[in-house]
């Protein structure tokens, strides 16, 4: 199954760094990007991926309010935020938005570890 | 483009800059939080690079003339020193979100000094080394002084004053227990030390993105 994966960072380097761990894990899942929120709700609409994964701190919108807003849309995306600002509250509202919560700079087993929770979650929705 | 600067970072070069402050800075929000037991939110930080002369001028059309810092030195493959600045208006709030509210004012000012020096020995630890960390570099950081005075006297560096010396100026907004408290972050680098943070820059990228 190929899955499509909304990278969602104002820095362009972030995108780039992320699409890198994505292209070793999943080479033939496709990526998408976006540099901001509202081009995000964009992308979304007209690829409907099925991994989203955002930054916290973007100008504009932040990462946990359009988190919550996809995950209104479609419930059965899954979301990550990630940041390096790993405090208590931060998380608790990525993951009171049906989102889960990854510590910046995330590694490719962090990566990893997510996506297969998102394999697996799928696959138990589909049986 | 800053044409007066000797050194001329790419845009990419200038993202991954502020990428990494924005690291730093997070994880400076994160040890902060902790100190006050609220969360502290911060904006996106505007990063430029400015020389000593421009970033005074910087700071003083922000409006922010008297000004109260504390400062670090920071010596490894990248020395110079680093600022945390507030406006000094804002420098009592900070203290009041730090310490129990039912102190008197006396007590508060007694208290200022010490509360400054912590919280910027926390935030610029954590920015620096988290830089640092993530260039995969040491980095060497002084205990903390507090300064109060004008921008055009902080920004100096102990080895002479040089209109030339670059300026590594960070704008952000931080709130803490509902109080709007801005502050700047400053890192005064001299030339060489900005040729060798360029290099960092290309390695970081390349190693990030596997692209040269």
């Amino acid at each position: 199954m190929t899955y499509t994966v909304l990278i969602v960072d104002d820095s362009k380097l972030a995108r780039m760094s992320l699409a890198k761990a994505l292209s070793t894990l999943h080479p033939d899942w496709h990526r998408v990007e976006a540099a901001n929120a509202e081009e995000a709700l964009q992308r979304f609409k007209e690829r409907s991926p099925e991994v989203v994964i955002i930054d916290f701190n973007m100008p504009g919108k932040d990462g946990v309010t359009l988190a919550a807003e996809l995950h209104e849309s479609d419930p059965t995306t899954s979301v990550a935020v990630i940041s390096a600002n790993r405090q208590v509250g931060v998380i608790d509202r990525a993951e009171a938005a049906g989102a889960v919560f990854l510590a910046k700079p995330v590694t490719e087993k962090a990566l990893g570890d997510f996506l297969i929770s998102v394999l697996k979650k799928r696959r138990a929705g589909s049986e | 483009m800053n044409s007066e600067l000797p050194i001329q970072l790419t845009d990419l070069q200038l993202d991954a800059l502020t990428e990494l402050v924005n690291l730093g800075v997070s994880c400076a929000a994160t040890g902060l939080g902790e100190m006050v037991h609220e969360e502290v939110v911060l904006s996106v930080p505007k990063v430029s690079i400015l020389t000593r002369d421009q970033a005074i001028k910087s700071l003083v059309e922000r409006g922010a003339k008297q000004l109260v810092a504390v400062h670090q030195d920071f010596e490894g493959d990248i020395r110079g020193r680093a600022f945390l600045i507030f406006p000094e208006a804002k420098s009592m709030e900070l203290v009041r979100a730090l310490v129990e509210e039912d102190l008197s004012l006396d007590d508060i000012m007694e208290l200022e000094q010490e509360a400054l020096a912590e919280t910027g020995n926390v935030i610029l630890n954590s920015c620096l080394s988290t830089m640092a960390n993530n260039l995969g570099r040491s980095v060497k950081i002084s205990l903390p002084e507090v300064v109060h005075g004008e921008s055009t006297e902080f920004l100096t560096l102990t080895s002479g004053p040089n209109a030339r010396d670059t300026v590594l100026l960070i704008y952000i907004n931080f709130s803490v227990k509902k109080r709007d408290i801005q502050g700047f972050l400053a890192m005064l680098l001299d030339l060489p030390a900005l040729a060798i943070l360029q290099q960092l820059l290309i390695e970081y990228i390349e190693r990030l993105t596997g692209q040269k």
